[in-house]
């Protein structure tokens, strides 16, 4: 990438919003956009570049709209419509005023409409990292490891869906706003957690999905820069991004929390997502983003797993636990137990979780390293042999298998060393 | 005289430009540093994006609080990422100087300072000058 293509990268969501407005099309503002961007590659370097970049691509974008328009209609209908004189040149004084407060609607309803109901969830997130994010196809058949022609045909027919059931244009009210700002986050942040729930080679693929969706984040919170949330969005996947390069060893297996080399961890990504969740407490009340951020913010500021503050991290996940009382926020409430009040306080704060949670694997390991803690290592092994047979991947079952002979070694001994004590 | 250098662009697009570009323009930082470290005190700061920022929008009269809100207002104009400040014998040699920094992603703006006190942390290894 070169600093022109940063340049229309960092334009591209807000003009394809805009244009898809003016357009009423998504593919005709994301050609539109690709002719104002060629465009810029042969101009640019020339003159130099605009001041404003974004203002000087839009107009080039509605220009060359508007000409692909009239092509498809001579095309299309053999009309002879008289000659057009030539489009005037893109310069800085035609840039008129840009509606920022109509430009943050657009944006939201841009990447609302990729979270169309109609679409399955990844459909979702590979619609929004091609039209808004300006992916490849082939990138993001990569990033989700399926064949490009796979993903081509997923894009198209999710765009077909998406003209099939349109999402209107008026300006939305401010529930209607609010509503499209959660689930645009949530997006967002399912996003991140498909490019982070990976390992091995295709990790760099998958990174690529993390940046993305910090910098949708971004883009919501420059977008809504008052809402508390958008910080605490941004805040959380910032302190998770700041450990990108210890969170595996060279064999590319997973490193857990606490053997992670924190000394690695990016530590000016850190310091701006706190600065975010101290700008977000103004607000008062924490919503479900700034609680999770609160929590990863305390593990990045800890010096050590020993030394982590598993109090607050404890009364953050009560926090969460009420606004979202759901098994797997308990299940984490528990593990910080643990931690402060001992394994046995953890294992009956899930007991009542096994029901719910019996296909999880995360529950066993869990419990298993409870039992462990508390020294029952068959109990330990038992629960996570039971993990193992719920399908995890292939570095997870790697560590999993070492934890099930660490535990009957430390049964077998244990039990030798009972045995030997015997009269 | 002290002299300020002071540099705009787009936010984000430096943090997308692949690593070798990044290297080149952080090796102008570090050249400048170096010159400006030989050649006595200066201070320097880059800002955290404009999301990380609150503003005090100005009160009504003197005296009255001001009220604290988040953010800039969403723009999409090039904004200020930092700045330099040293002493320069001409404003010559404070361009010279700003010369250091010139790459497609920033434009730079030199300008004398009227007045300046305070000491910076010197924090410059741990630095990261992204």
């Amino acid at each position: 990438m070169t600093w022109l293509e940063a340049s229309f990268a960092e334009c591209r969501p807000r003009a394809i919003a805009a244009l898809t407005r003016q357009f009423r099309d998504m593919d005709i503002a994301e050609e539109a956009f690709g002719d104002a961007c060629l465009k810029a590659l042969s101009v640019w370097p020339k003159s130099g570049s605009p001041k404003n970049p974004f203002a000087w691509l839009l107009v080039a974008s509605r220009n060359a709209g508007i000409d692909r328009l009239r092509k498809m209609k001579r095309q299309a209908a053999w009309a002879e419509s008289p000659p057009d004189a030539d489009l005037p040149p893109v310069e800085d004084t035609q840039i008129g005023i840009i509606d920022e407060d109509g430009l943050r609607d657009d944006v939201l309803r841009l990447l609302f409409i990729c979270c169309h109901p109609a679409l399955k969830r990844q459909d979702q997130l590979a619609v929004a990292l091609k039209i808004v994010a300006g992916m490849s196809v082939a990138e993001i058949a990569r990033a989700f490891l399926i064949k490009p022609k796979t993903m081509e045909r997923r894009i198209t027919r999710a765009k077909c869906t998406i003209s099939e059931n349109p999402i209107p244009f008026e300006v939305p009210s401010l529930a209607e706003r609010a509503r499209r700002l959660n689930e645009v986050s949530l997006m967002v942040y399912l996003l991140f957690n498909e490019g982070w729930s990976t390992s091995g080679s295709e990790t760099q693929f998958k990174l690529a999905l993390c940046e993305e969706a910090i910098r949708l984040a971004r883009l919501l919170l420059d977008l809504f820069p008052g809402m508390s949330e958008q910080m605490g969005l941004l805040a959380l996947l910032l302190f998770q991004h700041s450990r990108r390069q210890t969170r595996m060893n060279v064999d590319g297996e997973l490193v857990s929390l606490e053997n992670q080399a924190r000394e690695k961890w990016d530590h000016s990504m850190i310091a701006e997502a706190n600065v975010l969740l101290e700008k977000a407490a103004r607000h008062g009340t924490a919503g479900p983003y700034q609680l999770q951020a609160a929590i990863a913010g305390t593990h990045a500021i800890a010096p050590s797993d020993r030394e982590t503050d598993w109090a607050r991290i404890e009364s953050l996940y009560g926090s969460l636990y009420r606004i979202h009382p759901t098994p797997v926020i308990r299940l984490n409430q528990a593990a910080a137990v643990s931690r402060t009040l001992g394994p046995v306080a953890a294992l009956e704060m899930i007991e009542p979780l096994a029901g719910e949670l019996a296909t999880y694997r995360w529950f066993h390991t869990a419990r298993a390293s409870f039992l462990s803690d508390f020294g029952d290592y068959a109990g330990a092994a038992a629960a996570y042999r039971t993990a193992a047979n719920l399908q995890p991947t292939l570095p997870e079952l790697r560590i999993l298998k070492e934890k099930i002979i660490e535990c009957e070694k430390k049964f077998h001994s244990l039990s030798e060393s009972q045995a030997s004590h015997r009269p | 005289m002290l002299y300020s250098i002071i540099l705009y662009g787009e936010d984000g697009a430096f943090e997308r430009l692949p690593e070798e570009i990044r290297a080149g323009v952080m090796e102008g930082h570090q050249k400048l540093q170096a010159v400006l470290a030989e050649r006595g005190k200066f201070a320097t700061i880059k800002l955290m994006p404009v999301s990380s920022a609150v503003t005090l929008s100005p009160p009504t009269e003197i005296g009255q609080a001001p009220l604290v809100v988040d953010g800039p207002f969403a723009e999409t104009k090039e904004r200020f990422l930092g700045f330099y400040a040293a002493e320069f014998a001409s404003l010559e040699e404070a361009i010279e100087h700003a010369e250091y920094l010139s790459t497609p992603y920033v434009r730079i703006e030199v300008r004398p300072v009227q007045w300046a006190g305070g000491v910076l942390a010197d924090e410059s290894k741990d630095r990261d000058m992204a």
